[in-house]
C-alpha cells in the first residue's frame, strides 16, 4: 500500500511538472499582456512596469524561477490586484469555494443517493419516474439558468433567502442548491442503475432466501455495492465543485477562487493563471489519487497494485 | 427500512421550512424597521450599491481603474472636487495662479485625516512624488506629467527635488507646471492629485493594502473593512471638515460582477442603485426599465467611434472614409440597437464638454453624400465600380454589444453603398493588440474622458504614435492648434482653437464617431443628492436618503 501510494506521488510530480511547463508556454504564447489596456501606458512606465516583474528577461530565465517559486509554494504578486500576492487570493479564495463546494457535495450526495435508492426500490412506479423526471432535469437544465430560475423563485417571489452575496449561512443555501443540481441528478441515476443491477444479482436472491427483510438486504447487500460508481464519479466530481465553479460565483457574488481563474485569464493576471492552476491540478490528482485508494476499502475485489495481502 | 427513510426524509424537510422560515423572518424585520423609520422621518442613512469588481489598488497613487475611482473619490479628497460639473475647492481654502498661468499656490484648509493627523501641504507633495517615482510602478503617474519635471522624474532623468511640487509651509503648497494648463483645477479633483498621510506612509509601506488603523484618508468617508474579492463598507468621517453636510452613515460596496443578479438584487431591495457608473445594467432591461418609467438617463463624457487604419487601402483615402462615416444611421441604431438612450455622434468631443456637438459636424445617415464620395474615392484609387473594391474588415472585441453594433453597420454599409463587410472578433488583450500594433483595417473604440476638457479627446490624434492614436493619421495644422492652444490662457480663443482642430478631424475622418456614451441606472425613490459628474463619476457626499 504505501508503495503503492509512494509511487502514485511520484506520478503526480511528473504530471504536475509537465502542467506547468504548458501552461507557462501556453499562456506566453497569447497575445496581450497584462499592462494592455484601452488607454496605452507611456511606453516608459511600461518598460518600468517589465523590468519590476521581470517581464523583459529571457523566457528561460522566467520559467526556471517560475519553477524555483512553485516549489517554494510562493507565487509572487498579482499582476491584477495591487498589494495581493497570489498567496492571498488562494488563502482567502479557496476556503470559500471549499466551504460552498461541501454543501454542494454533501446535497448532491444525500439527496442524491436517496432518490436513486427510491427509485430503484420502487422500479417502474411512480416514486420512479418522478425521481428520474427530477435527474433529467437536473442535469438538462445549464448551471446559469438553473441559478438565475433560483434567484428568480426561491429569492424574488417567495423571498426564502437573499438573491446573491456571501454574508450568511441563508446566502449560501441558493449557490449551494444550483451547483448541486447537476451533480444531484447525475448520482441519482447512477445510484439507481447500479442499484437495479444489484438487485437482480443471485447473492441478493440468496439473502430473500435466507429469509432477511427488504431493509437488511437494501442496507447491508446492496448498497454497498451499489455505490462503487457513485464513488468513481466522486472523486473528479469533489475536485471540480470544490475548486468553484466560475458560473455560479460569478452570478451570486461570491468571491471564490473559481472566478478569479477564469478572471486572471482574460486578465493576463501571469501569476495568478500559474499559481491557480497548480493549485487545481494538485486538488484533482489528490482527489484521483484517494478515489483510488478508496476503491481498496469498498470493493474488497480491487486491490491495489503493489499492495501485499493484509497490508 | 421505509419508515426510517421517510423518517429522514421529513426531516430534511422540517430543516428546510426552517432555513426558510428564517430567510422569511429576518427580511420581515427589515421591511418592518423601515416602514416604523419611515413615520418618524428617521430613514437609516446606509446606502448599499454595487462595485462589481475588486477595485486595482486603493491607494491613490496606484488606482488606474473606474472602480478603485469610486472607492477614492468617498475616502479621499483633492484640493478640488467636481460639482455640478465645475471644479470647486475641497481641501484647499483658497489658491492664486501666476500671470503665466503657470504656478499654482493652494492655501490648505484646516482638515484632519481619519486619525486625527491635520492634513498638511507636505502630505500632497509627498503623494505625487510618491506616484511619479518609477520604483513605485504607478501606472497612472502620467496623469501628473503636467507638474514640471514631473515625467522627467517618472523617468528617471531628473531627481525628487526638481519636480514642481513644493510645501512652502504646513498649509501652503506651491505647484509649477510644465505648461500652462487650463484645466489644472480639474486634473487636482483626480484620485492621483490626492494626498496621502504622509507620516502613515513613512512609517508603514504597506498601508494601503487593507482596512485598519493605518488606513487613513481625508475624505468624507472612512473604510472600517474590506474583505477582498466581496465588499468594502465605508462609515461617515467624523474628522472631515465637512462633516456636518455628510448625511450617509454608512456605505456597504458588494462586488457582484453579474448585470442580471445586480437587478436582481435592487428589485429584491438588496440594493440602492443598480447600474453605472458604480455598476451596470444588463441591456435587455433597458427599454422595459424606461417604459416603467424607472430608468435614469445622464449623458457623459465618452465617445463610441470606429477607427479606420489610415495607411492600410482603402483607407488611406479620405473619400472612402467619408462615405462610410456618413452611411451610419446613427438613430436607427441607438433607438433600435444599443437602446441605451446613447446621443449619435456627429462629432468628436462630447455634448458634456462642447455642448454644440449634439447637432455636429454633418448629417447623420446622408446617404447621398456617402454615395458621391464614394465614387470619388473610387475614382481616386483607380476603381471603376463598387465591386472592384475588396471586402473590407470590421473587428471588435468579442462582446455581444459589440457584435450587434457591428451587424447593423455591416448591413447599412451594404445596403447604402454597396460595400461588403467581413466582421471579425477577438478576446479583449488580443484586440487591444491588434489595434495598438496597426493590424486591422476598422475597428471600433470607445473613450472615456479622464478629466473635463476636450483636450482629453483630441490630443488622441496628435501624434502619429501617440500610443492611444491607432489610425496612424496625422496633420500638421492640427497638431499646432493643439500645441499652441496648450499655452493659450484666454479660455475663450483656446475652446475656439480646440474648435478648429474639431473640425480638421470632422474633415479628415481617421474615426468614424458613432455615439456618446450615457450613464443608466435605476435608484431608490427616496435617495436623493448623488452627483454623478460628466465624466460619469459619483459622488455620494451628498447623498441623504428621505
Amino acid at each position: 500500500m504505501l508503495r503503492y501510494i509512494s509511487r502514485r506521488l511520484l506520478y503526480m510530480l511528473v504530471s504536475l511538472f509537465l502542467i506547468v511547463t504548458a501552461t507557462f508556454f501556453l499562456m506566453r504564447a497569447v497575445p496581450g499582456g497584462p499592462f494592455s489596456g484601452e488607454k496605452k501606458l507611456p511606453p516608459e512606465i511600461e518598460k518600468n512596469l517589465n523590468e519590476y516583474y521581470g517581464l523583459d528577461r529571457p523566457w528561460y530565465n522566467q520559467y526556471f524561477d517560475y519553477l524555483v517559486s512553485v516549489a517554494k509554494w510562493d507565487f509572487g504578486p498579482s499582476f491584477k490586484y495591487k498589494g495581493q500576492t497570489v498567496n492571498d487570493l488562494i488563502n482567502e479564495g479557496f476556503p470559500v469555494s471549499f466551504f460552498l463546494g461541501m454543501e454542494a457535495l454533501l446535497l448532491a450526495v444525500s439527496i442524491g443517493i436517496l432518490l436513486g435508492i427510491i427509485a430503484a426500490l420502487n422500479h417502474n412506479k411512480w416514486p420512479d419516474y418522478g425521481a428520474m423526471v427530477f435527474a433529467v432535469l437536473g442535469i438538462s437544465v445549464p448551471s446559469f439558468i438553473m441559478a438565475s430560475a433560483l434567484q428568480y423563485f426561491l429569492a424574488i417571489k417567495l423571498e426564502l433567502f437573499p438573491v446573491a452575496r456571501w454574508e450568511s449561512l441563508q446566502h449560501t443555501v441558493l449557490p449551494a442548491l444550483a451547483l448541486a443540481a447537476t451533480p444531484m441528478a447525475f448520482i441519482a441515476r447512477l445510484t439507481r442503475s447500479s442499484m437495479l443491477e444489484v438487485l437482480s444479482n443471485d447473492y441478493i436472491r440468496t439473502a430473500k432466501a435466507k429469509g432477511l427483510s427488504k431493509g437488511q438486504i437494501t442496507v447491508k447487500h446492496a448498497i454497498r455495492n451499489a455505490l462503487l460508481p457513485v464513488v468513481t464519479y466522486l472523486g473528479p466530481l469533489s475536485a471540480g465543485v470544490l475548486t468553484g465553479s466560475f458560473v455560479i460565483e460569478k452570478i451570486f457574488g461570491i468571491p471564490g477562487l473559481g472566478s478569479q481563474f477564469v478572471l486572471s485569464i482574460s486578465n493576463r493576471d501571469y501569476t495568478t493563471i500559474m499559481g491557480v492552476t497548480v493549485f487545481y491540478s494538485i486538488l484533482l490528482l489528490a482527489a484521483v489519487l484517494l478515489v483510488d485508494i478508496a476503491y481498496g476499502f469498498i470493493d474488497p475485489r480491487i486491490k491495489l497494485a503493489g499492495g501485499k495481502k493484509g497490508e | 427500512m421505509k419508515k426510517r427513510l421517510s423518517l429522514l426524509f421529513s426531516l430534511m424537510l422540517i430543516l428546510s421550512l426552517f432555513l426558510a422560515a428564517c430567510g422569511g423572518f429576518n427580511k420581515k424585520d427589515e421591511a418592518g424597521d423601515n416602514k416604523a423609520g419611515d413615520k418618524k422621518s428617521n430613514v437609516p442613512q446606509e446606502l448599499r450599491v454595487n462595485i462589481k469588481t475588486e477595485p486595482f489598488s486603493l491607494h491613490p497613487g496606484l488606482a488606474n481603474d473606474s472602480t478603485s475611482g469610486t472607492v477614492l473619490r468617498q475616502t479621499f479628497e483633492g484640493l478640488t472636487v467636481i460639482k455640478d460639473g465645475k471644479p470647486q475647492l475641497a481641501a484647499a481654502e483658497s489658491y492664486e495662479v501666476s500671470d503665466d498661468l503657470k504656478t499654482y499656490t493652494f492655501k490648505l484648509r484646516d482638515a484632519k485625516w481619519t486619525n486625527g493627523d491635520p492634513v498638511t501641504a507636505q502630505d500632497f507633495e509627498y503623494a505625487w512624488k510618491w506616484a511619479l517615482d518609477p520604483k513605485n510602478q504607478s501606472q497612472y503617474a502620467y496623469q501628473l506629467y503636467y507638474i514640471k519635471n514631473g515625467q522627467a522624474y517618472n523617468e528617471g532623468k531628473a531627481k525628487a527635488d526638481d519636480v514642481g511640487v513644493k510645501a512652502i509651509d504646513d498649509k501652503t503648497l506651491q505647484v509649477t507646471l510644465e505648461n500652462p494648463t487650463p484645466y489644472f483645477l480639474e486634473l487636482t479633483a483626480f484620485y492621483t492629485y490626492y494626498p496621502v498621510n504622509s507620516k502613515i506612509a513613512q512609517k508603514n509601506p504597506n498601508w494601503y493594502k487593507n482596512a485598519g488603523p493605518d488606513y487613513t484618508s481625508n475624505g468624507p468617508f472612512k473604510m472600517v473593512s474590506w474583505e477582498h474579492n466581496n465588499k468594502i463598507v465605508l462609515e461617515k468621517n467624523e474628522n472631515y471638515w465637512d462633516a456636518k453636510n455628510v448625511k450617509l452613515t454608512k456605505i456597504d460596496m458588494a462586488m457582484v460582477n453579474d448585470d442580471n443578479t445586480e437587478l436582481s438584487m435592487f428589485n429584491n431591495g438588496e440594493l440602492d442603485w443598480a447600474g453605472m457608473p458604480t455598476g451596470q445594467l444588463p441591456t435587455d432591461s433597458l427599454p422595459q426599465l424606461k417604459k416603467e418609467g424607472k430608468l435614469h438617463v445622464q449623458p457623459i463624457a465618452g465617445t463610441y467611434w470606429l477607427k479606420f487604419n489610415t495607411e492600410k487601402p482603402p483607407f488611406n483615402n479620405v473619400n472612402i472614409r467619408k462615405a462610410l462615416t456618413y452611411a451610419i444611421d446613427r438613430k436607427a441604431l441607438v433607438e433600435n440597437v444599443t437602446k441605451g438612450e446613447q446621443i449619435p455622434a456627429m462629432a468628436a468631443v462630447p455634448p458634456t464638454m462642447f455642448p454644440e456637438n449634439k447637432k455636429g459636424y454633418f448629417k447623420d445617415n446622408d446617404v447621398e453624400k456617402a454615395k458621391e464620395y464614394l465614387q470619388k474615392g473610387l475614382q481616386e484609387l483607380g476603381l471603376k465600380d463598387v465591386k472592384d473594391l475588396p471586402p473590407i474588415t470590421y473587428s471588435f472585441n468579442t462582446n455581444d454589444a459589440h457584435a450587434k453594433i457591428a451587424q447593423a453597420i455591416q448591413d447599412m454599409w451594404k445596403k447604402n453603398l454597396g460595400i461588403n463587410v467581413k466582421l471579425e472578433n477577438a478576446e479583449w488583450n488580443v484586440y487591444i493588440d491588434k489595434l495598438h500594433s496597426g493590424d486591422y483595417q476598422v475597428g471600433r473604440m470607445g473613450w472615456l474622458g479622464d478629466f473635463n476638457d476636450p483636450i482629453n479627446f483630441l490630443e488622441l490624434f496628435r501624434d502619429k504614435k501617440g500610443g492611444n492614436n491607432d489610425t496612424n493619421w496625422e496633420n500638421p495644422k492640427y497638431k499646432q492648434l493643439l500645441i499652441d492652444s496648450q499655452k493659450q490662457s484666454d479660455p475663450e480663443k483656446r475652446k475656439q482653437m480646440l474648435k478648429d482642430a474639431e473640425a480638421i478631424l470632422m474633415d479628415e475622418l481617421p474615426v468614424a464617431p458613432v455615439y456618446f456614451y450615457t450613464n443608466t441606472w435605476v435608484q431608490k425613490d427616496n435617495l436623493k443628492g448623488v452627483e454623478v459628474s460628466g465624466l460619469g463619476d459619483v459622488q455620494f457626499r451628498w447623498a441623504y436618503f428621505e
